[in-house]
């Protein structure tokens, strides 16, 4: 048989390789997932169940139910400011993933090179490959807290640089831009007239500092398409729901592409979504149970001897182990069979991500405390090595 | 203070140090606050929440809705002393609607509740009227389910 090019082109995800090794082990506590460890709040729940029982099981519009996307354009205008016309701005899409997969076709012709800072989320580069474009990688560093230095992004850039992709607060980092080092982005990103894709899914977990929509800085919205959805803030991961909003040019290239390949977005999970944003308190309250976790996990990896910079946004810690002497994917295979812990090997993110590993700190305290008292044990082990080769 | 609450709320177990961690204030100030809160009565008392049927020990519970004529002078709070006063009497509540009390009975079994609403509770002065509601399933109690759910099934791991 033949595959194609463009997708023998993609390398196997190593996150793959990673479940089918953690599969093999019972009773592990897992710091591995990038989901939530609430389930949907019973309000959203129970309105998916009454969708059910008052049939709504037929298609949407391709641009999704009205009333919700005029509850996005709402909530987007409450939360930042920013103003989307639900009518041709505001298109949605199965899961934000759905979203910046149209969004990377619309925009991208075949040699088209796109900037993606990594270390980061699996999905970016694997969807430029599959449209044809050239992913250029932009490594980030602890040493900056992983945000973009402008003077390496401006190096990036060539003549057929088209779209940058920016993905903060970040997964597996957890680290979040502020207003003067987007205001710097933004400022290239006019300069070298860029288009930018701003993948906020994690925008409603932020911790001690404040979040910026990239469209909400000057000049911005009318080159940047926003994407996001209910995953994390609702932890709604398995209802597969979510949004892009833009300049309506775009929107509707994008909408032409969805309406072919997906119909529309699930029509349960839309009627349910409507109630998602009636329930920001919800929101607050599971935001503030996980900065507890991020606080006592961070706290307990810096007592053990992590170098480690400190999340402020999603869910996600990813502890420096270049001390140790292993690699990423070594150290995350021995933790895995010796002590059963379950976290995932940094270089899975990108080149830049080798030497740390990703940890989620969305699981019960009690398994946080037993995590730590696992991983202790387990780079205890490892520090005669350390030391020999010091 | 407010966080520190909800937290002990929700585990009384956890120690200053825990709670320090979790809220990012200092351990100090943390015991600074739990004293405070305990000398003021803000923290009433810690306890453990049981699930006394799983332990193979029978208890029967009961609902009262209790109708009362209110004495000059000194109301309610005179009735509802004379009620919670009782041992047996876990809960004292004033309420509105039908009727004025609303109190919950522990007893070990159904007669010896029944006894105590009969011989006790009905004769006091300015109890009108008394209306009894057994226990037979506890679903929730105090935000804490006492029945099984199904666990949210995550994978191990995912991007």
């Amino acid at each position: 048989m033949k595959i194609s090019k463009r997708v023998s082109e993609i390398p196997p995800s190593g996150i793959r390789k990673f479940f089918e090794l953690a599969s093999q082990v019972e009773d592990v506590i897992s710091l591995g997932v990038g989901e939530p460890d609430f389930s949907t709040p019973w309000h959203i729940r129970e309105s998916g169940i009454y969708a059910l029982e008052n049939g709504f099981t037929t298609y949407t519009s391709n641009w999704g139910i009205l009333e919700l996307r005029e509850a996005i354009s709402e909530h987007l205008f409450n939360l930042y400011g920013l103003s989307y016309d639900p009518e041709g701005e505001i298109l949605v899409t199965t899961g934000s993933s759905e979203a910046l997969d149209l969004a990377i076709r619309a925009i991208i012709d075949p040699g088209d090179e796109v900037i993606i800072h990594q270390p980061s989320y699996v999905s970016y580069i694997p969807c430029v490959i599959l449209a044809g474009g050239k992913p250029k990688i932009l490594p980030t560093f602890p040493e900056e807290e992983f945000k973009i230095n402008p003077e390496r992004l401006e190096k990036t850039i060539t003549n057929r640089t088209k779209l940058l992709i920016l993905s903060y607060p970040n997964n597996p980092t957890g680290a979040v831009m502020d207003r003067e080092s987007l205001e710097e982005i933004a400022r290239i990103g006019e300069k070298y007239d860029l288009l930018v894709i701003s993948d906020e899914i994690y925008d409603q977990l932020v911790y001690d500092v404040e979040f910026v929509s990239f469209p909400s800085l000057p000049k911005m919205r009318e080159r940047t398409i926003l994407v996001n959805g209910f995953s994390k803030a609702y932890a709604m991961t398995g209802w597969r729901l979510g949004y892009a909003v833009g300049p309506r040019e775009i929107i509707e290239a994008m909408m032409k592409i969805h309406q072919y390949t997906m119909l529309c977005a699930p029509t349960i999970a839309q009627r349910a979504a409507i109630e998602a944003f009636k329930l920001q308190e919800e929101v607050i309250s599971m935001r503030e149970s996980y900065d507890q976790r991020r606080r006592f996990f961070y706290q307990g990896l810096k007592e053990i001897g992590f170098e480690v910079v400190e999340p402020k946004g999603a869910f996600y810690i990813f502890p420096s182990i270049k001390k140790f002497g292993l690699s990423s994917e070594e150290f995350a295979e021995r933790l895995l069979q010796e002590e059963k812990v379950v976290v995932i090997p940094g270089s899975v993110f990108g080149e830049s991500g080798e030497g740390f590993i990703r940890c989620t700190y969305a699981a019960s305290l009690s398994d946080l405390k037993e995590a730590l008292d696992r991983l202790k044990r387990f780079v205890t082990s490892l520090q005669p090595i350390y030391s020999r080769e010091r | 203070m407010e966080e520190v609450l909800k937290l002990l709320e929700q585990d009384a177990r956890l120690s200053p140090e825990e709670i320090s961690a979790l809220t990012g204030k200092d351990v100090e100030e943390i015991k600074r606050i739990i004293k405070e809160c305990e000398e003021k009565k803000i923290i009433r008392r810690y306890k453990a929440v049981i699930d006394w049927e799983r332990a193979g020990k029978e208890r029967v519970f009961a609902f009262i809705d209790i109708k009362v004529l209110p004495k000059r002078d000194v109301g309610f709070d005179e009735i509802a002393r004379r009620i919670y006063r009782f041992p047996e009497v876990h809960s004292v509540y004033l309420v509105s609607g039908r009727s004025d009390l609303k109190i919950v009975v522990e007893g070990k079994n159904l007669k010896e509740v029944a006894s105590f609403v009969a011989n006790k509770l009905a004769t006091i002065e300015g109890v009108t009227s008394t209306e009894t509601h057994f226990l037979l399933k506890k679903y929730k109690d105090d935000r804490e389910l006492f029945v099984e759910e199904k666990p949210n099934r995550r994978l191990a791991v995912s991007p």
